[in-house]
């Protein structure tokens, strides 16, 4: 099978703001991808393109081995999307409007089944406007995959979305993976990303900062992987500081937080040991996506200041 | 085909959801009939050509609902479709952009034949008002003035950005032709002037065609130029300008 999504170079702007610069990118069919970054890293102009509903300023897109700004035919048939600032007509009832949405394809899956699972069932004869953000939510999810397509698009799917149904919402996109469907998640929910996702492409103004899988991406962090604990009566926390593998030690609100590489556990708890001094509460952990980008976002700000003290008369890109 | 049935079914629902648009193509017209009718009555020579007031009124009252469905509805519905995202919405199925306008465009002529069907129902029952003798003539005419106002309709949709602005430039157009264009107020109880002004008003030479296949059984060919030159400069600027979000 072909490759599910290809992007080369693409590039956008709306006037003089770049939305999307020189991104390129290969999602394999069966993945979950993530696109993720904050407000205005230009994840939705990528996912606009993607769907043909805006044209490249420059580079390609290539989904499904189609082109989308062609509006080819078949693949609105194979594609299914979860749009931002998307609706529908506010007086249509939720039957309605899976009936219609029905009638645009030559196989659906069984409406009743969908809304009894995302107990919209009673909400049959509701109008949407009627619905409450999270019922319209669910409305849009149902109808993103109703038609069984073989990739499916979901821009910040969370958004609105209780507790209940975002755990519904991963359950889901991990049964659409196992049944063989692409799934391309736009979030800025770092937590949702990491769970889901087997690769992300990190965007930042437009460009993509990095790409591959999360749990990757955290391993190329200089301190992947963190200890925190109460700080024992007249506990000295500056020697740690030279333990195997530390990087980083500091004390907030009665307690002590060190980064560092692999073993870090182990170089922690023998220090504490032959410290004999032993702590009430020893939590140890890997870093996170979110911790990812905030170093990256870091970073890259740092950089830009440089570049630009460098190049005054430069305009920010 | 199966798409396009269900959207025209599902949107026919919906206009018919929407209290103003119905109110101003069912029960505004029929509220001039039976108002104007129960003030100046169906006497024989209440209006020129030895044919009662509410009979000479009738086709006004038709034309009425044209420029109702051409100027507000239409404009509207596509607004309200543009800002409130559905037509994106709608880009990213198999349907055709064609086929939502189209289903539009079908569901405004229905509900104008709709429209005509009770007013004229309504006014042989209430008024003993004649029917056309030339029926298929006066469909034509009917067809062809709505066709033409549906394509100002799309026009007006395509350039105006906002629902609120649709709304506003609607009611601007509308309201000076509602009275001023023989719909609401036969013309034969204008001044000769305003007569003669009136003609810049697209929705008097609907009213003049209507009545003239009606009334007189008689084909308005400079009326219906205007309307064919008007609706297909407006189709072909729509559809030069017309974006989906």
């Amino acid at each position: 099978m072909d490759t599910a999504l290809s992007i080369q170079s693409l590039r956008k702007t709306y006037g003089a703001t770049v939305a999307v610069d020189d991104l390129s990118l290969k999602v394999e069919p069966g993945e979950i991808f993530g696109l993720i970054g904050p407000n205005g890293a230009g994840k939705t102009t990528t996912v606009e393109c993607l769907l043909g509903l805006r044209r490249p300023d420059a580079g390609s897109v290539q989904v499904l081995g189609m082109t989308p700004q062609d509006n080819p035919p078949d693949l609105a048939h194979r594609v299914g999307a979860q749009l931002q600032e998307a609706a529908l007509p506010s007086r249509i009832t939720v039957a309605e409007a899976l009936d219609l949405f029905g009638s645009f394809y030559s196989e659906t899956r069984a409406p009743d089944a969908l809304l009894d699972r995302w107990g919209l069932a009673d909400e049959r004869t509701t109008p949407f406007e009627a619905l409450s953000g999270g019922q319209q939510q669910r409305l849009f999810v149902i109808l993103a995959f109703l038609h069984n397509p073989d990739l499916v698009v979901l821009d910040e799917i969370s958004t609105g979305l209780d507790p209940e149904a975002r755990r519904d919402t991963r359950d889901l996109i991990r049964e659409l993976r196992a049944e063989g469907t692409t799934v391309v998640l736009v979030t800025h929910f770092m937590d949702e990303a990491q769970a889901l996702c087997d690769r992300v492409a990190l965007l930042h103004e437009g460009r993509c900062v990095a790409l591959d899988a999360p749990a990757a991406l955290i391993d190329r962090l200089d301190a992947p992987y963190r200890v925190r604990f109460a700080a024992p009566p007249a506990f000295d926390p500056a020697p740690l500081r030279d333990a195997d593998g530390v990087t980083q030690v500091a004390r907030r609100d009665g307690e002590v937080r060190v980064r560092g590489r692999e073993d870090l556990l182990t170089s922690v708890v023998r220090h504490l040991a032959a410290q004999n001094a032993i702590p009430d509460d020893l939590h140890a952990e890997r870093a996170t996506l979110e911790d990812v980008f905030l170093t990256i976002a870091n970073d890259l700000s740092s950089t830009q200041v440089q570049t630009e003290a460098l190049h005054p008369e430069k305009e920010p890109s | 085909m199966k798409a396009f049935l269900t959207l025209t079914w599902t949107e026919t629902k919906l206009f018919l959801r929407e209290p103003m648009a119905t109110f101003f193509t069912v029960a505004f017209p029929l509220l001039l009939l039976f108002a104007f009718g129960a003030i100046f009555g169906n006497g024989p020579g209440s209006a020129p050509g030895e044919v009662g007031y509410t009979t000479y009124a009738l086709p006004g009252y038709v034309a009425l609902t044209i420029g109702s469905l051409g100027l507000l509805g239409l404009p509207t519905a596509l607004a309200v479709y543009r800002d409130q995202g559905i037509l994106r919405r709608f880009r990213v199925t198999p349907l055709r952009p064609a086929a939502v306008l189209g289903a539009q465009a079908v569901v405004h002529l229905a509900m104008l034949i709709a429209s005509t069907l009770l007013l004229t129902g309504a006014a042989l029952w209430v008024f003993r008002v004649p029917l056309p003798e030339r029926l298929l003539l006066t469909l034509g005419a009917l067809l062809l003035a709505g066709l033409s106002f549906l394509a100002v309709g799309f026009l007006l949709g395509a350039v105006l950005p906002t629902v609120r602005a649709a709304q506003a430039v609607g009611n601007a157009l509308f309201f000076p032709m509602l009275f001023l264009s023989g719909a609401a107020i036969p013309q034969f109880l204008f001044p000769e002037w305003l007569k003669t002004t009136s003609l810049a008003l697209p929705l008097t030479h609907a009213a003049r065609l209507l009545q003239a296949a009606w009334l007189q059984g008689q084909w308005n060919g400079s009326s219906s130029l205007v309307l064919v030159g008007m609706g297909v400069a407006c189709a072909g600027v729509g559809a030069y300008v017309f974006r989906w979000t």
